[in-house]
Formats: C-alpha cells, sequence, structure tokens
C-alpha cells in the first residue's frame, strides 16, 4: 500500500478535477482543466512502475498527447469558432454534479465488491478510473456543444488509461500507442465535424445531427 | 477432391476476372466470367462423377481461423449426387446466359452478374461439400446474397426490387430457424463439426422432433415448400433466365440436401415425421401446380411447377421416412430411389424449361403468354425442345421424368398391396391425388405450348421473333439430351440415385442394387416409343410435303373476320379446372366485364391469380408485426446525447450484473 501514496494523492486530484469539470461552464478552463488532468495521469506510470524504459515511454507519450498537443488542438479550435461557454446544457450544473458524485460513490462501493487480485485489493486505481469513465458519460450525455462531447471523450479515455495503468505490464506498448493515436484521430474528426457543423448549421450544437436521422 | 478444389479455384477466379474489364468492357467480362464458370464446372463434373463412381469418401482441410468453425469439406456419395445436378445447370447456364445477356436488356452489367453467377455456384457446391456447422451456415448464407443479387438484375424494375425483397426476407428467416437448429446441435455435440454430430442420435425423441422442425422451416423456405413458397413465385421471373434455371434446378435442392444430411444425424425419426413431409408434400404439389395453370407469366408458371415438383420430391422422401419407420422396406426403398431420382430429373428438365421461357421471352419480348403464339415456326429448335421438356416434365415417356414417378407409384403401390385396411388405404388415396397432379401437369405444358408455340402470333413482337443464338439452344439441346438418356437408360438414373441412398438409408441401397427392381423395360418403352415418334413424324413430314397445309387464324367462333385476338388466351385455356376443380380459395381475382343490352359499351375484364398464402397470410401477419414494432421506432431518437445514455445505462446495469456475481 505504502508506495501507492503520492499515486494516491494524484488519483485524488483527478477526482477533484473530476469535479470541476462537471460543474464548470467555462470552456476554456474546461480544456485547461482536462490537459492538467492529463499531465497527472502521465505521471503515474512513473509513479507505479519506476523509471523503466515502458513507463519512460508510455508517461512521454501520454503527456505529449494529453497535456499538450490534444488541448492546444482543442484551444485552437474554439478559438477559431469564437465560443467561450456552454451554454444551455441538456441537464443543468448542479444536477449533473449531484449525478456524479453519486457516481463516483457508486464507484467506490462497486470496486469493493469486484473479485480483485490481493496486490490490487483496496487501491484508489478501479474507483477512480471507474469515477473518471462515469464522468466522461455524464459529460457526453449532458452537454451540447461538439467542444464538450469532445471533452467527454478525452475524460473516458482518463479513466480508460487509469484502469490500464494496473495492467501496464501485461500490456503491450503498441496497445497503449493504439488507445492514444484513436484518441488523437478522433480529436481531429471531431475538429472537422465541428467545423462542418458549424458551417452547415452556424452553429456547434450536436442536436441540430438529428435532423440526419433516418 | 483436388478437382473439386480446382473447380473452387476457377469459379474465384471467373468473379474477379469478370469485375476487371469494367465499364466498356461487357464482351471480355462475359467472356472471362462465363468461360471460368465452364471450366469450373467440367472440373467439378469430373470431381463429382469420380465420386460417385468410387467408394466411401474424401474429406479436406484448410486452416480457417473462425472461431468454433473451420474450412473442412467432405466429399461422399449424397454431396455428389447434388454436386452433379449442380455443375450440369451451372455449365449449360454459363454457356445459355453468355449469349443471354447478350441482349442489353438486363440492366446488371454482366461483369458483375458473372461475379454473382461464379460466386453463386461456388458457394452452392460449397453447401453440399462443406462438413461443418459454421462453414455451412457462410456458404449457406453467401448463396442466398449472391442469388439475391442475380434476382435483382433488373432493378429498376419495381416488382424486381419487390420480388427480391420478398426473397431476402423469407430466406433470411429461414436462415434464422437453421441458426437455431446449428447452436442447439452444437449445444449436444460440443462441436460443430458434422463429424461430431453423430451423438445428436442419442437423444430424446421430443428433443429431436424438435430440431426435426427446425430443419424443416429453416430449410423448407428455400426449398419452397408450402406454405414458405411465397418468394418463389416472385423471384424466379424476376431473374435472368438462366439464373432462374439455376435457382429452380439446384438451389431449392441444396435445402433438401441439407434437411437429407443434417435430419440423417438425427435418431431414426417415428413415423408422424415422414406423415408430416407426405402432408406438407401432396398439399404443395396440389396447391403449385393449380397456381401454376393460372399465371399468363410463363416463368411464373413455371416457378409455380417448381412449388409441385418439391412437393412431389418431399411427398417420396416422407413415404420413404414413415415406410422405414414402419418396417415396409421395400417401399421404403422405392419410394427414396423415387424421390431421390425425381430431384435429379426435376433438376435438368425444370433447367431446360425456365431456359426454353427465356429464349421465348428474348425471341418475343414478353413472358406474357397471351402475347407469344405462333413461336414453333419462328422458333423452331427451341420450340421442338420446349416440347422435350413438357413432356419430361408431364413423366411422359421416352424421357427421364418418368422414372422418378413410376418409382414413386411403386412405393405407394406396394404398401397399398401389401398394408390393410386404413393404413392401406392412404397410400391409395395419395396414388389418386398424384395422379390428378400428373393430369394438371400435362394441362399446364400443353397450355404453355399451346398458347406460346402453337398457333398464329398474338403480337406483333412474337410475329418478328427471331431464333435464339447458338450457344442457347446448344446448351438447351444439351439439358434435352440428358432427359432423354435418363428415360432411355434408367438404370444410370438408379445407380447414381442408388450410391446417394448407401448414405441415407443402407438397407434400401442394397435393395435397390437387386436388379430384379430395376425398370430396364421401361427403357425399351422408350427406345420403341422415339422410333414410332420419329416414324410418325418422317410419315407427316412426307405427306404435308406433297400436299402442302394451308394456313389461317385459329378458329374464332364464328367471328366473320377472325384474328388471333380471338383464339383461346392463356386464362381460357384453364377455365374448366379453375371453375370445377379448384377450390374456392385458389379462386383468382376476376373483374368481370359482361356484355349488358343491345348496344353494349366498351367492356374490360381483368384476371389475376395473386398468390393466396401470400395475400392473405404473410402480408396481413407481416403488417400487423410491422404494427407491433413501430412503437420501438421512439427509441430511434436520432440524439446523440441519448444513444450514449443508452450505453451509459446498459454499462452501469452491466455493472451492477457483475457486481452481484
Amino acid at each position: 500500500m505504502d508506495n501507492y501514496n503520492p499515486a494516491n494523492l494524484l488519483l485524488l486530484l483527478v477526482i477533484l478535477f473530476n469535479f470541476f469539470l462537471l460543474g464548470s461552464s467555462r470552456l476554456g478552463a474546461c480544456i485547461r482543466t482536462v490537459a492538467i488532468q492529463g499531465g497527472i495521469l502521465s505521471l503515474l506510470p512513473l509513479f507505479l512502475h519506476g523509471f523503466t524504459g515502458h513507463a519512460l515511454i508510455l508517461a512521454g507519450g501520454a503527456f505529449l498527447l494529453k497535456g499538450l498537443a490534444i488541448p492546444f488542438l482543442l484551444l485552437r479550435a474554439i478559438r477559431q469558432v469564437h465560443i467561450k461557454r456552454e451554454m444551455e446544457p441538456l441537464l443543468g450544473y448542479v444536477p449533473t454534479l449531484l449525478l456524479g458524485t453519486l457516481a463516483t460513490a457508486g464507484a467506490f462501493i462497486f470496486s469493493d465488491r469486484l473479485p480483485l487480485i490481493e496486490a490490487h485489493r483496496g487501491s484508489l486505481f478501479i474507483p477512480v478510473g471507474l469515477a473518471t469513465l462515469a464522468t466522461g458519460f455524464l459529460m457526453l450525455i449532458t452537454r451540447r456543444k461538439a467542444i464538450t462531447q469532445a471533452l467527454g471523450y478525452l475524460i473516458f479515455e482518463n479513466g480508460v488509461f487509469i484502469f490500464g495503468m494496473l495492467l501496464a505490464e501485461a500490456m503491450p506498448l503498441m496497445v497503449e500507442a493504439g488507445v492514444l493515436l484513436d484518441l488523437l484521430v478522433a480529436v481531429f474528426v471531431m475538429g472537422i465535424v465541428m467545423h462542418q457543423i458549424n458551417r452547415e448549421f452556424s452553429t456547434m450544437n450536436t442536436g441540430q445531427l438529428s435532423s440526419l436521422r433516418e | 477432391m483436388n478437382l473439386l478444389c480446382v473447380a473452387f479455384f476457377l469459379f474465384i477466379l471467373g468473379a474477379l476476372l469478370a469485375l476487371l474489364p469494367g465499364r466498356g468492357g461487357d464482351k471480355t467480362a462475359t467472356l472471362l466470367g462465363s468461360g471460368s464458370a465452364i471450366l469450373g464446372c467440367l472440373c467439378g463434373l469430373v470431381a463429382a462423377g469420380q465420386s460417385l463412381l468410387g467408394e466411401g469418401a474424401e474429406t479436406f482441410f484448410l486452416p480457417w481461423s473462425m472461431p468454433g468453425g473451420a474450412f473442412s469439406l467432405r466429399l461422399d456419395g449424397l454431396s455428389a449426387f447434388f454436386l452433379l445436378p449442380l455443375f450440369i445447370v451451372g455449365l449449360t447456364g454459363a454457356l445459355y446466359g453468355a449469349e443471354y445477356m447478350k441482349g442489353g436488356k438486363e440492366r446488371l452489367r454482366p461483369g458483375l452478374h458473372w461475379t454473382w453467377y461464379n460466386l453463386l455456384i461456388l458457394s452452392m457446391a460449397l453447401v453440399v461439400t462443406a462438413a461443418n456447422g459454421l462453414l455451412f451456415l457462410f456458404a449457406w448464407e453467401c448463396m442466398s446474397l449472391t442469388s439475391f443479387f442475380l434476382v435483382i438484375s433488373e432493378y429498376d424494375l419495381a416488382e424486381t426490387v419487390e420480388a427480391g425483397w420478398t426473397y431476402l426476407l423469407a430466406t433470411h428467416l429461414g436462415a434464422a430457424f437453421l441458426f437455431a437448429f446449428f447452436l442447439s446441435a452444437s449445444a449436444f455435440s460440443g462441436s460443430l463439426e458434422f463429424a461430431s454430430f453423430q451423438v445428436l442420435g442419442q437423444l430424446s425423441l421430443p428433443v429431436a422432433s424438435a430440431l426435426f422442425l427446425l430443419l424443416l422451416v429453416g430449410f423448407g423456405s428455400k426449398a419452397g415448400i408450402f406454405p414458405f413458397h411465397v418468394w418463389l413465385p416472385d423471384a424466379h421471373p424476376a431473374a435472368p433466365s438462366h439464373v432462374s434455371a439455376l435457382m429452380s434446378g439446384v438451389m431449392v435442392k441444396t435445402a433438401i440436401y441439407g434437411l437429407l444430411r443434417l435430419s440423417g444425424f438425427l435418431p431414426a425419426g417415428p413415423a408422424w415425421w415422414g406423415g408430416l413431409l407426405m402432408a406438407i408434400g401432396i398439399i404443395g404439389a396440389l396447391f403449385g401446380i393449380a397456381m401454376a395453370a393460372m399465371q399468363r407469366d410463363v416463368k411464373r408458371s413455371l416457378a409455380y411447377s417448381t412449388v409441385e415438383n418439391i412437393g412431389i420430391i418431399l411427398l417420396a422422401l416422407g413415404f420413404w421416412m414413415q415406410s422405414r419407420a414402419n418396417g415396409h422396406h421395400i417401399a421404403a426403398a422405392f419410394a427414396l430411389a423415387g424421390g431421390l431420382i425425381h430431384l435429379l430429373n426435376h433438376a435438368l428438365f425444370k433447367s431446360l424449361l425456365f431456359m426454353g421461357a427465356g429464349s421465348l421471352m428474348h425471341g418475343s419480348g414478353s413472358r406474357d403468354l397471351n402475347r407469344m403464339g405462333g413461336l414453333m415456326r419462328r422458333m423452331p429448335i427451341t420450340g421442338l425442345l420446349i416440347v422435350c421438356g413438357g413432356l419430361a416434365i408431364s413423366a411422359l415417356p421416352p424421357f427421364n421424368g418418368l422414372i422418378g414417378e413410376w418409382f414413386i407409384y411403386r412405393a405407394l403401390l406396394e404398401s397399398g398391396t401389401v398394408l390393410s385396411g386404413l393404413a392401406g388405404f392412404f397410400p391409395l388415396v395419395l396414388i389418386g391425388l398424384l395422379a390428378l397432379v400428373g393430369g394438371m401437369v400435362i394441362v399446364v405444358m400443353t397450355r404453355i405450348i399451346g398458347i406460346a408455340l402453337a398457333g398464329e402470333p398474338r403480337s406483333p413482337e412474337a410475329a418478328r421473333a427471331h431464333e435464339a443464338g447458338w450457344p442457347m439452344w446448344s446448351s438447351m439441346a444439351g439439358l434435352a439430351l440428358l432427359c432423354l438418356a435418363g428415360g432411355i437408360m434408367p438404370v444410370l438414373l438408379l445407380q447414381v440415385a442408388g450410391r446417394a441412398a448407401t448414405l441415407l438409408d443402407p438397407g434400401a441401397a442394397t435393395l435397390l442394387a437387386d436388379t430384379a427392381f430395376e425398370p430396364w423395360w421401361l427403357g425399351i418403352m422408350a427406345v420403341v416409343l422415339l422410333g414410332c415418334i420419329l416414324a410418325a413424324y418422317t410419315l407427316l413430314r412426307w405427306r404435308q410435303g406433297r400436299e402442302p397445309v394451308p394456313t389461317s387464324a385459329t378458329w374464332g367462333c364464328g367471328f366473320a373476320f377472325p384474328s388471333s385476338r380471338m383464339s383461346y388466351s392463356a386464362e381460357s385455356y384453364t377455365e374448366l379446372p379453375q371453375s370445377a376443380l379448384f377450390c374456392s380459395c385458389l379462386t383468382p381475382s376476376t373483374e368481370d366485364g359482361r356484355t349488358i343490352g343491345f348496344f353494349p359499351e366498351v367492356t374490360r375484364f381483368f384476371f389475376a391469380a395473386p398468390d393466396p398464402v401470400l395475400a392473405r397470410l404473410f402480408k396481413p401477419f407481416f403488417r400487423w408485426a410491422a404494427d407491433v414494432c413501430s412503437g420501438f421506432r421512439g427509441l430511434q431518437a436520432g440524439q446523440l446525447h441519448v444513444y450514449l445514455l443508452y450505453i451509459f445505462s446498459a454499462t452501469i446495469l452491466l455493472l451492477f450484473w457483475v457486481g452481484q456475481q
């Protein structure tokens, strides 16, 4: 347990950032928060596995992509389309925060009941991973703007990343690299979609996409 | 087996090569596509022939990274028996189609057409040789899809597309039952390999019966057994003629193959399995031929005749099962031989007739019998070959159709005379019903021949009709010669069927190998009759040459200026059986145009014979199902958030479910 302590601190920070993301309407702040969250997460492999080559590559890759490249792209995108705030979310900020709290509590209760191996029992990785996944989902469900949707996916991926940490030794580097690459491509696609929605419908609301059904 | 693999390779090669020339390279595509289909079929024929002549079975195995599946093939007597008609019809169809597709009437580009055609033959060959459940289903679905694309060749016609959808729906609903069968069968046997299905023989009777019913519905929808035949009368006319030949001659038989092969793994069934097959068979035969008599579309009429023939085959196979279960081995052997021989024969003469109908369409530009007429004089070779096919399908000597039906009648008579009381009465009733079917077949065929070939042209297009090109009539002539050979040498048919029978029922096969049952005298009768026909023909020609016969319009009921429009139409030809014989549910819908008064107005008469099962059973049912299911359309919100909410809720529920465990 002891060697988890600095990591546990980081994970608690991740949860705090989750709550901030659910409660904030300012897009710029949200993007920066996700960037910091990604940066914190990129330190995790070093705390968990020491300064091995594998962990270094993982940390470096995650930091470059999650901490720098993707936030940069997103910030540039909101500058280009001139938006600063998420207006009129489908569900208000306070209810979303409440739901997020419930989900986080649920994640902690649930992870106690999971049949884990002895080494992972009681660690914060699994509940925090689940809570971050739930945060990403809530973000995706409640927000309208394409950019907040992209943020939702990023948070979602952060959750997956926390989960993957436990498996980092077993997981080939290629898999992790593949996930990161997917994410980058997803952000690119989201950028293009955003641009197109903006041009076609003069708005960035994904709700307009429902006119495409059937 | 190696030759069969070469054939498979040639089909794949042909499918790819036909695509290469692209737009503008239609001739090259036809040459490559039909050429490789013909070469592949030749290789396959040799392989099937070797297997039929030899003993035992060959297996073939390829690594295939498919969970639960394996690319294992097995070529034994039963597979070879079904490969034989497949490659014969595939070969003649490819030759026929090479000319037929030139017409420019078909909208599908020849390149794509030949790709589907090659793939259809390949998938059918895989269906009958697959020795693994997953491979079987894979090939089965490929067969359905490729034939669907061939059916909708003329996709710019609304009725063609509708026929295609009906077909796709029917075939997929049937496949669902097959999936259910294979899933439950593999649950019992632990593997999808056919070799491991032997343990199904230990199943209890209720379970085995349930599996048998799954097979019957699943394969029945493909075979076109009553009442799952509804796709057949729409799909066959819509497809190009050589494809109709392949589908009607061979594809529906692959379902019979599946039924025989897979029900062979189940424990020997009780008598009611056979009884059920017999009931479905005789109802289907009567229904099919009654509907065939009312269609003015020549290919639709032939398609209903396929329903009738599948009914006869099913009757024979059902009678085999029932007699075997009751211990009447001689009747069982006769019924099995009859069913198998009729199956082979039907593949030959039905393909011949479909190709003939295609040539008539090609010549006269219409599928409507009432727009043909007088084609015997304009298309003498095609006309003669259609008459040959008509004789064969009516089970008249000297053609092959007689042989199979003779065995079926023998089987029914055998058990009708041996059994006493009510048990012996049923086979005799069936003889009567089968004879009724046979009589109606003659009505249907004389109708097609009489209305389309004889008389005077009923439309300007028919008057300008021309003989089909040599690839078309030569492929038909090949089929007609095979029909004749089967009629003259019944022993050939019996031996081929006997080889397949050894796998299904070894006892029956040993009985059939006994020469006492061989209908050699049927062959001699056929030769004598053929001699008589040729002599009579020569005599007639000689007499005609001496005093030419004057030609005039058909007798027009005493009108002053008779024209060909006043002669018997396709509908009026069968008016008598329609009004006197058919039950009320089959009655066609007519809009009567009676003339009233001394100076009658212009009147019209409409006649349509839609499929009563489709119109009164399936359409209302599916409409009801669509109404019920449309309530679920609300789930399809079109909102990204709602879809994400679905995923989220599903994930949470799954996590809770895992947590509960």
